[in-house]
């Protein structure tokens, strides 16, 4: 119920809308809640609405500090 | 599929687990809540209790929306939606959930009533525009996620004029719950299961941030990782509780920093705050009346109310006595404690709440768990032999 999806936006359409897709799946969705929405842009989306941006910088730290844990582990 | 695959290396999971197997102090337990319904079902479906050592223990806590409506709303949305002039529109999610007596929404459809699954408001909203001869309520529900979405849908309906549109309000929100899972005198009557710190929900974080839970943490002394849904998310989050529980610290940390923030989305807040207030008390289905826990329409939007619309009464229901749905979501119990579980309860025959949403806990464990149990014996089995 409560869980959002990422998707990427492919079209900025008028009244706060948005093309986006997902693996090839393309829908219209409300980007209202969500600032400055260029293509190319991540989002996540919920019920058909963008709840936030996803941030590619701290997905990467986020990716990396797995990582760091992940070798931490191996040499456990 | 960027920012999914990429958190589902099971690779990562199992070198993540070893060091939370080489931190977890042997001489002690720990035991983490996952509020969300997201993460039970994360976490059966990735087997990631199975990659934890046996001294970290994950509870399933009561984050699912359609588990926690109360069996009287259903039924006071069956009444509704049985009236010739309504058309009801809802979450797929809630078509099956038991009301009073075998009822539910799918069965009330199937008896004439105008009852339409939509994926969003927008949906409900274009129903309300297209056949505006019908009043189209739409049973609103969800935590803080799905809420700024309802309120942009009565923004745009009084926008457009739409008379004919309304709310049957059933938003509900997190930080109440956590802290009633803590100090609700059922805790005394359930009894009371030791928890060590919660995974707290991402999604719902976009939306709120992670402040709402400093209170909490401090207050409480319970350490607070909002993680996201992905395994290597949740597993990564267990690493961190479990490196704060050995440092006997009790702070919020967001391992979700790729789409939350401390104060969340603002833009979202505000709206939800133009059209919602708190509701002093709702009854949450396994947790009782949870005090400001819920959220109903402001008084000027009572001509968008369906419950004032509509004299909509909320009867008094009785879950059925066998069904232990209460201290499952309490985490009190397991879903194989309950005597209904997989032989009168399962997907396609749900009993209880737990059992209906695939974010229930009992789904989880009916769709994932069982199996991970079966081999398990089997493993034993032939140990023994």
């Amino acid at each position: 119920m409560c869980l959002a999806i990422p998707v990427q936006v492919k079209e900025v359409l008028p009244d706060h809308m948005a093309k986006v897709t997902l693996d090839g799946v393309s829908k219209i969705v409300s980007t209202a809640l969500v600032d400055d929405v260029r293509p190319g842009d991540y989002l996540v989306l919920h019920v058909g609405y963008a709840l936030a941006k996803i941030d590619p910088e701290e997905a990467e730290r986020t990716l990396a500090l797995i990582r760091e844990a992940a070798a931490m582990g191996d040499a456990a | 599929m960027k920012y999914i695959d990429e958190y589902r290396d099971g690779r990562l999971a199992k070198d993540i687990a070893r060091q939370i197997a080489a931190l977890a102090d042997p001489g002690r337990s720990y035991h983490f809540m996952e509020f969300c319904g997201g993460h039970t079902h994360a976490i059966s479906r990735y087997g990631l209790e199975d990659l934890l050592p046996a001294n970290v223990r994950m509870i399933h806590g009561p984050g699912c929306p359609v588990c926690v409506l109360p069996i009287g709303r259903i039924d006071a949305a069956i009444a509704l939606a049985m009236r010739p002039e309504i058309t009801l529109c809802t979450y797929g999610d809630l078509m099956r959930v038991p009301g009073s007596n075998g009822s539910s929404l799918l069965k009330a459809k199937a008896a004439g009533a105008d009852i339409r699954m939509v994926y969003s408001t927008l949906d409900a909203l274009r129903i309300a525009e297209a056949e505006l001869e019908r009043e189209v309520v739409f049973f609103a529900i969800g935590f803080e996620t799905t809420t700024p979405p309802t309120a942009l849908a009565l923004k745009a309906a009084i926008a457009k004029g739409l008379g004919n549109f309304s709310i049957f309000c059933n938003h509900v929100l997190t930080p109440a719950a956590i802290q009633n899972i803590l100090e609700s005198p059922d805790v005394r009557k359930l009894g009371t299961i030791k928890i060590d710190g919660f995974v707290g929900p991402a999604h719902v974080s976009t939306v709120i941030g992670t402040e709402p839970y400093e209170f909490f943490a401090g207050e409480f002394q319970k350490p607070v990782v909002v993680a996201g849904f992905e395994p290597l998310d949740v597993i990564q989050a267990i690493l961190m509780l479990v490196r704060q529980v050995n440092d006997g610290r009790h702070e919020v940390e967001n391992q979700y920093i790729r789409a939350v923030t401390a104060l969340g989305n603002e833009k979202a807040q505000a709206e939800v705050a133009n059209f919602f207030e708190l509701r002093e008390s709702f009854e949450w289905r396994g947790l009782g009346e949870v005090p400001y826990g819920a959220l109903r329409l402001r008084p000027q939007y009572v001509a968008y109310d369906a419950e004032k619309r509509f004299s909509m009464v909320t009867p008094a229901a009785k879950d059925n006595p066998a069904c232990a749905c209460g201290a499952i979501l309490r985490g009190v119990r397991r879903p194989t404690d309950c005597k209904l579980f997989g032989t009168v309860c399962t997907p396609d025959t749900p009993m209880g709440s737990c059992m209906v949403s695939s974010e229930g806990a009992c789904a989880a464990h009916w769709t994932y768990g069982r199996f991970r149990e079966r081999a398990r014996q089997v493993d034993v089995g032939r140990a023994v032999a």
